[in-house]
């Protein structure tokens, strides 16, 4: 039927065109063809930015409604990538650069220099707070990048709206502070001291004194699941929910002093660096590793995962920088540095940032091409103490002995923020309410895991259980309906034809059958011939007529 | 040497003045938005729970009857407007805008069996069981409004009634199934096929020419106006109450069964239901289809009210009250969102079709939440969490027993014909498809011999 009416559309469609030949229907002047037909394209590495996992073939499906849903689906999910990638025009922001003269090295250029040729307003955010009382500082950002945070080693704490520079609060905990760190928003920070863990909100008042979080080295905090790291001197790693104030897991990692962590930002599984050179990975759920990589044969100093959670940077003692692919666990690069890098960060847009000794190196996308040259270098009086990338601002900021450092790095961060994730500019109001939508969506810690895409995709070990379940408890298995010829035109369904069909497939089936039960056969066979070959056979005795008194062994 | 970092002027990102909408900006890079599919699991999670805690379906009580309400009938040209008989012979006309009857008719003498509404909507009939067909006003104000156009006394008892969806025709069931003309006072076409009565009949509102009624030897018969004989009937193992056509898939109906259950046939295949129902706990009596073809409503004499989806075998939401008794008569409203219920203990329920439905106008962003929170409810729907929250329902503990017991009796069945089976040669213990189970045979009416002609 379908043919047919094809054949009449197209019948009907050539008349039409004649017409138009003849110039008889049409209006005499010829139209000029529009050269630019239908929507602007979209370059396909654009689209495969927006793309969610693979293609699922529909071709093979036989339940017609599940088709019918499945195509619809796939179109839909194709109408989404498009209007994603064709959104980006709508992007305001450009990321920032620095173009050279020829003879001109990026790395030589001194960030006086490079404040100088930028505009008033970036310029002022090359800073540095001399604070040689109480260093060495480590640094932390918030996550919309509006506040610093910092925290001398000799107890100095203190935060600040940094580009407003704008004081929060300022005081001296009087205890030794390992690290510090922002929680989900600008209201609360932790900070580890000496003994214990301490939260306190933006006026520097104590809001708890964590006691079971004790001797803390290192802290960070999953924003999605609103845990709390902690990583202490026994070799302890704690999870701690601070919306409910319960510690979610206590994992003994019997590793030793933990002092290298940082977090997969894509999966929220956390790594550990070890003195023996291993890489852990741990999530809350499992009192082992999920991974354990041996990186390098020395001692690990830092580990820095990159935003899309795809690649790992590791250095240690042996004076080495590697990159490696954690979808795979391999090394991608490896190349060698003066010292083994203190400090590691990546930024938004993937240049990674590292610190040997008193120098500050920004290399530019190392995952995707090992750097002959870094892309920036900074020289301090002091060994940086700490690093963090600004989100969304060209700035690195560096903790060190004599106080903090704000570093211009064009081209670092991400132009284009997102004001329902997080946004720079929001309002009071606007923060409280992303804080309540931010709760609600909290991800429960038994979520976590390397695919953190899991639960969108067919559970097919599951699907398998449930048929075989299915199976027992009906008795007996749903056999496939019995084959049926589709009716044919043409003459091709008489009755001998559809015999033939009939027969065609019947014997086909019954091939199968014999081919399986043959392989059974000869499987068997196999077998038995195998058990003979085991079976020792004793040796024949010479015949004689005195054997028949001989005892008779059983 | 050129350098650019970024800098952002806050006027650009900030708004004006206090009287304006924050600035929204949005980048879909993935990896700005980690965790998605975590994140929409925990969203469809939450959108389930508070969907259960919205689910607040029973919006009012029309009451005034003083017997039990055994049918009722929606206007068809206004929404608001419903009529309802009850036990007494008395004939109400409700305003569903302010819940108000504004009209009570003592109409007949016992029952009033069945209301049907013209499709113009200027009048409507009603059947009783005094033996008379009354035509009526719809206009609750004109000064005939109390007394009926036109009577027609009959000589049969009349058991239901039904209006031609296009032209002025109605017909009426009892011992036959009699055609009438608005305008006359005697059949124009009588049907009669078997010797027992009829209980209820039915027009196809888009192939206008079919009815089907349902006959009290268990059988469910097809007519066609253009012939002169019935189509054909299939017959079930128990009798059905009520048939209601689908009036999105013209060939499609569904009949409601004394064995608690619900068959939706094709009438292009009688002899197999393409669904069979179950999830009632008693006899169901009364079933409408929503406006959309794609949902219907049934109430039972368990003194519940289930909604099931057309091709779904499980009904996806019950109602029910402490003071609703039997459910006699059930009506989807022609706008696809309010379901009314009359019952044995003279009330008439107003419900929502969608229990966790939010009234009234919603704003843009309302209705954005909502589109984005189905979607989403309807991607992890088969998650065990989600499933579980989403299918919970309280029932009355007598349905709950009664539904207890009744898997149990069917687990037994199973397991016996897996026994039997297990035990008998080969091949002699057929599987039978709960589709075709309670069907007994089907049949075509002959012109010349009137026996029946199995197909099966």
């Amino acid at each position: 039927m379908a043919g047919r009416y094809y054949e009449k559309r197209k019948l009907s469609s050539e008349i039409k065109k004649n017409e138009d030949e003849d110039g008889l229907s049409v209006s005499e002047v010829a139209q000029p063809e529009d050269p630019f037909k239908g929507s602007a394209p979209i370059p396909e590495e654009r689209k495969s930015l927006y793309k969610r996992g693979k293609e699922f073939p529909v071709d093979g499906i036989k339940n017609k409604k599940l088709k019918g849903f499945l195509r619809n689906t796939k179109k839909r999910d194709k109408a989404a990538v498009n209007q994603a990638a064709r959104y980006e025009l709508l992007l305001t922001e450009e990321p920032g650069y620095i173009e050279t003269e020829e003879g001109e090295a990026t790395w030589e250029i001194k960030q006086r220099e490079i404040a100088d040729a930028a505009d008033i307003t970036s310029a002022s955010k090359y800073f540095e707070l001399r604070l040689d009382q109480f260093g060495p500082y480590s640094v932390d950002y918030t996550r919309n990048g509006r506040h610093l945070l910092i925290g001398g080693r000799r107890g100095h704490v203190a935060a600040f709206d940094w580009m407003a520079k704008k004081p929060m609060c300022e005081m001296n905990v009087m205890e030794a502070v390992n690290d510090v760190k922002w929680l989900h928003t600008e209201n609360m920070f932790a900070v580890a001291q000496h003994r214990w863990t301490y939260i306190y909100d933006n006026q520097g008042i104590e809001l708890h004194c964590l006691k079971r979080l004790d001797q803390t080295l290192k802290l960070d905090f999953l924003p999605y699941h609103f845990l709390l790291l902690a990583a202490n001197a026994r070799g302890f790693l704690q999870y701690l929910d601070i919306s409910q104030g319960q510690i979610v897991s206590t994992i003994n990692t019997k590793c030793g002093r933990l002092e290298v962590l940082c977090q997969n930002p894509a999966n929220a599984v956390v790594l550990l660096g070890h003195y023996n050179g291993t890489v852990t990975m741990w999530s809350p759920n499992q009192k082992k590793p999920l991974v354990k990589m041996l990186s390098h044969k020395t001692a690990l100093r830092s580990i820095a995962v990159d935003q899309t959670g795809n690649y790992l940077a590791t250095s240690a003692q042996d004076r080495k920088l590697k990159i490696f692919d954690v979808r795979t666990f391999k090394s991608l690069h490896t190349w060698s540095v003066p010292a083994g890098a203190s400090h590691l960060k990546f930024s938004q847009r993937g240049f990674l940032g590292a610190s040997f000794q008193n120098v500050v190196e920004i290399y530019n996308n190392p995952c995707i091409q090992p750097p002959t040259n870094p892309y920036l270098t900074h020289k301090l009086k002091f060994p940086a103490s700490d690093l963090d990338f600004c989100p969304y601002e060209d700035v690195l900021g560096v903790g060190c002995a004599d106080g903090f450092v704000s570093l211009l790095v064009p081209g670092a961060g991400e132009p284009n923020y997102d004001s329902f994730e997080s946004n720079p500019y929001r309002s009071k109001k606007q923060r409280k309410e992303w804080e309540v939508r931010a709760l609600l969506e909290k991800i429960q810690p038994d979520m976590i895991s390397l695919d953190p895409f899991q639960i969108a995709r067919v559970d097919m070990a599951t699907a398998e259980q449930l048929q075989k379940d299915k199976e027992e408890r009906l008795g007996f298995k749903q056999e496939s309906p019995k084959f049926e010829p589709r009716f044919k035109n043409k003459g091709r369904s008489k009755s001998g034809n559809v015999e033939k069909r009939k027969r065609k497939v019947r014997n086909e089936e019954l091939r199968k059958k014999i081919r399986s039960e043959a392989e059974k056969n000869n499987a068997n066979e196999a077998a038995e011939s195998q058990m003979e070959a085991n079976v020792i056979t004793k040796p024949l005795e010479p015949k004689s007529a005195l054997n028949r008194f001989k005892k008779k062994t059983k | 040497m050129k350098v650019k970092v970024l800098s952002r002027n806050p006027d650009d990102y900030q708004r004006e003045t206090k009287l304006d909408i924050h600035k929204v900006y949005r980048n879909y890079n993935p990896a700005l938005h980690p965790f998605e599919a975590p994140r929409e699991y925990v969203r469809a999670l939450n959108a389930t729970k508070l969907e259960r805690v919205f689910a607040k379906p029973f919006l009012a009580s029309l009451n005034g009857h003083t017997d039990s309400v055994c049918c009722m009938c929606k206007h068809k040209q206004r929404l608001n407007t419903i009529f309802s008989g009850s036990c007494d012979g008395e004939i109400r006309q409700w305003t569903l805008t302010n819940q108000r009857c504004i009209r009570a008719l003592p109409a007949h003498t016992g029952f009033v069996r069945g209301i049907t509404c013209a499709p113009d909507g200027t009048t409507f009939i009603s059947v009783g069981d005094d033996n008379t067909i009354k035509h009526w006003t719809t206009d609750a104000l004109s000064e005939q409004s109390h007394n009926p156009l036109n009577t027609i006394v009959t000589k049969t008892l009349y058991t239901g009634i039904d209006h031609h969806w296009k032209e002025p025709i109605y017909a009426t069931c009892g011992q036959t199934v009699d055609i009438w003309n608005d305008e006359r006072s005697e059949p124009v076409k009588v049907y009669k096929w078997g010797t027992d009565s009829v209980n209820s009949i039915s027009f196809n509102p888009v192939e206008t020419n079919m009815c089907v009624s349902t006959v009290a030897d268990r059988s469910i018969v097809l007519y066609d106006l253009r012939s002169s004989i019935p189509i054909n009937k299939v017959i079930l193992k128990l009798r059905s109450n009520v048939v209601a056509w689908n009036p999105m898939e013209a060939f499609m109906f569904t009949a409601a069964n004394e064995d608690h259950n619900l068959y939706t046939f094709d009438i292009r295949r009688l002899d197999f239901a393409s669904n069979v129902h179950t999830d009632h706990a008693d006899a169901v009596l009364d079933v409408d289809y929503a406006p959309t073809g794609k949902e219907f409503v049934s109430g039972s004499y368990d003194k519940s009210i289930r909604i099931f989806p057309v091709n779904g075998s499980r009904s996806r939401e019950v109602y029910h009250t402490k003071r609703m008794q039997r459910v006699f008569t059930v009506k989807w409203s022609l706008d696809n969102r309010y379901i009314l219920s009359g019952s044995d203990e003279m009330n008439i329920r107003l419900w929502k079709a969608r229990a966790a439905e939010k009234l009234g106008r919603l704003a843009p962003r309302e209705q954005a939440a909502a589109d984005y929170n189905n979607k989403l409810k309807k991607k992890f729907a088969y998650h065990p969490q989600i499933k579980r929250i989403s299918r919970h329902r309280h029932v009355p503990k007598t349905i709950y027993s009664i539904l207890k017991e009744k898997r149990t009796i069917k687990d037994s069945m199973r397991r016996k014909e897996q026994n039997l089976r297990a035990h008998s040669k080969p091949g002699t213990v057929p599987h039978i498809p709960e589709r075709a189970k309670h069907i007994v045979t089907t049949a075509i009416k002959d012109d010349d011999i009137d026996e029946e002609d199995s197909l099966v």
